[in-house]
């Protein structure tokens, strides 16, 4: 059966979500090889989430330094590997990193490239959706072993138990460009943005209070967002930018609460499974792609939207 | 030191875009712009200049742009803001390339510049993809330096500082140079183009080159040397029509029954 690889994105062995979803789809394809750069430590934390989804092989691209250079070594020691195993495909996410790696393969392997696919099917036709979701595109690799970065959150992750054979690869630290000091994000209990299955947004419309949007982002147990008003006026950090230049999600819930739904700010929620609206103004363009939408003032909606989820939850 | 800022004229990012029956972005259905973006680098590039001496200390900002014909319009603003140059890789036999033939032409023209310092913005707001600076750095072996949100310069030490900004943090990196500096769109605050600039930018040049000057065959690039096809598109379903309901006090209790019904909660 033909190898699919899928590069595992993890945080000192925590596997990321995209992992599951990867394997998942890898497993439609053919067999799932799973590829993870870092140490033997943050292996051995990552085997058993990728046996848990059907993971047939495992390859370590083991450096202790690989994480101070983000994306060069990575792509040499994955495009030597897809060559001399013969890959059939090179699934990464669609995330910032997995985009510069997935780039740097492209070159190296003289291969087609397509980023940002929903879907493929195992003749490797794919689907993406463009222009903030009005679009979908099919189209297919034509030379090379193919490189194609997936959405987060676009495939449901299947469970497949397994035990994969692990392998590992040395890799030369490249020092080109390097990390020389490291401000970790203050992380907090919330989910992950690009991983949420529930995100609850805020815009202009908050003022700069996200008490209101935190709240009902706890109550559902998802992130939160924020439109690109909110993040340039520094009421919540850029890294909760939901958009064209902020997080590309889709999340089964996302909540804009204040947010005009500027065409930038749907390029990056519209395909959301189902999107709520509160908002002041009857008129604001977000309510055209709204499953609910509530014209109201947000201060008086999300709390007592908030109030009633705790009250069902006991 | 040369400062190289690459930029990308893109249909108007306020504009409703749409696929020609060709299969390609309709570029005719919206006005053409620079990248947003983009705007973004140049600003920086002038940065950089004015806080190590200016021109007078003998550095110099060039713009480069693969595009069509009207691309100018976009590189005339980048030099209305205050660039001095503009490199303008125009060939018919571009039409259709993908992100592999345009990172290669890319490379090829900064390689026949020479720059110290390459600038470009995160994405360009059509293709949206994301990989031409890290595609441009694998083919030039030049370090990259993405997601900058702060870049300073040290020109007698050789090497370039940034931030970089990202999900886990702020990283401070840093790599000699010639390098390739991504800036995100925190970075500054794009001057507009003030009058003298605009009259100033009409006397710039913009040297025009092809792919021949460029030492690349026609048929290497374009539609016809792309990496991938595609096969068809269509429109994406419309969302079916939403309920809308007005809050007169219990609107909030009304959206908990609908997330219930979803069995969303
Ligand atoms: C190149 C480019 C890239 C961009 N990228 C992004 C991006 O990634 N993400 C992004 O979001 N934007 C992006 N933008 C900006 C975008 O165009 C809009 O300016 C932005 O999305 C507006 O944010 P907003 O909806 O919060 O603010 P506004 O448009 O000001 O809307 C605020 C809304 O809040 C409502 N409101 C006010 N008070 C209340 C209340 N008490 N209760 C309920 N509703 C209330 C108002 O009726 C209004 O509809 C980009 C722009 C450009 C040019
Ligand atoms: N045709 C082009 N000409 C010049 N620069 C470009 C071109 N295409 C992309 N770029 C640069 O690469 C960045 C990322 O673009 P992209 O990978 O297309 O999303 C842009 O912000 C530009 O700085």
């Amino acid at each position: 059966m033909s190898k699919v690889f899928v590069f595992v994105d993890h945080t000192n062995g925590a596997v990321a979500k995209t992992a599951s979803e990867l394997l998942t789809l890898a497993r439609s394809i053919g067999q799932a090889h799973a590829v993870i750069a870092g140490t033997s430590s943050d292996l051995d934390a990552a085997v058993p989430v990728l046996n848990k989804f059907g993971a047939s092989s495992i390859t370590l691209l083991e450096s202790g330094e690989i994480n101070n250079h983000p994306s060069s070594a990575i792509a040499i020691a994955l495009a030597d590997l897809a060559k001399s195993q013969g890959a059939k495909v090179i699934l990464l996410p669609s995330t910032a990193r997995g985009k510069e790696i997935a780039g740097r393969l492209a070159v190296r392997l003289e291969s087609g490239i397509i980023t940002d696919a929903i879907a493929l099917t195992p003749e490797l036709v794919s689907t993406q959706s463009v222009f903030g979701g009005s679009t979908l595109v099919h189209s297919q690799i034509v030379k090379g072993i193919p490189v194609i970065t997936i959405r987060p959150n676009a495939i449901e992750p299947v469970e497949a138990a397994g035990s994969a054979a692990i392998e590992k690869v040395a890799v030369a630290a490249i020092i080109t460009a390097k990390i020389t000091s490291r401000e970790p994000a203050v992380r907090g209990a919330r989910p992950e943005l690009s991983e949420a299955n529930i995100i609850v947004s805020g815009g202009r419309g908050t003022d700069g209070n996200f008490a209101p949007i935190e709240e009902l982002a706890d109550a559902l147990g998802g992130a939160v967002g924020a439109s690109r008003a909110a993040t340039d006026a520094g009421w919540y950090p850029h890294s909760h930018q939901v958009g064209q230049t902020g997080k590309t999600v889709s999340p089964a819930l996302y909540v804009a609460c204040g947010i005009s739904g500027a065409i930038q700010h749907r390029a990056g929620m519209q395909t959301s499974k189902t999107i709520v609206v509160v908002n002041k103004d009857p008129e604001a363009p977000i309510f055209d792609i709204a499953d609910f939408g509530v014209v109201g003032d947000l201060f008086a909606v999300a709390p007592q939207a908030t109030a009633g989820i705790k009250a069902r939850k006991g | 030191m040369k400062i190289l800022v690459c930029v990308k004229q893109v249909p108007d990012s306020w504009a409703e875009k749409k696929l020609s029956p060709a299969k390609v972005l309709d570029r005719e259905s919206a006005d053409a712009v620079l990248n947003d973006l983009d705007e973004y680098a140049v600003e920086e590039a002038l940065r950089i200049v004015e806080a190590n001496g200016g021109a007078e200390a003998g550095h110099t900002i060039t713009l480069l742009s693969m595009g069509p014909e009207r691309a100018q319009e976009a590189l005339r603003k980048g030099l209305s803001m205050g660039a001095d140059a503009a490199l303008h890789i125009h060939d018919g036999a571009l039409a259709g390339s993908d992100a592999l033939s345009t990172s290669r032409v890319l490379a090829e023209a900064i390689k026949k510049e020479q720059p110290d310092l390459i600038l470009t913005g995160t994405e360009s707001t059509d293709a949206r993809m994301s990989v031409i600076p890290s595609m441009i750095s694998e083919r030039l072996e030049l370090p990259h330096l993405s997601f900058a949100g702060d870049v300073q310069v040290d020109i007698s030490a050789g090497k370039v500082v940034t931030k970089r900004m990202t999900d886990e943090g702020v990283e401070a990196m840093e790599a000699p140079l010639p390098a390739i500096v991504t800036v995100i769109e925190k970075i500054n605050e794009p001057r507009y183009p003030s009058f003298k600039g605009i009259m100033a930018a009409k006397k710039k040049p913009i040297t025009q080159m092809s792919l021949a000057d460029l030492g690349i065959a026609p048929n290497e690039v374009g539609t016809g040397g792309a990496w991938s096809e595609v096969k068809d598109f269509a429109l994406a379903p419309a969302r079916g029509a939403g309920v809308k309901v007005v809050d007169e006090g219990s609107a909030g209790s009304a959206l908990v029954e609908f997330l219930a019904e979803k069995r969303l909660i």
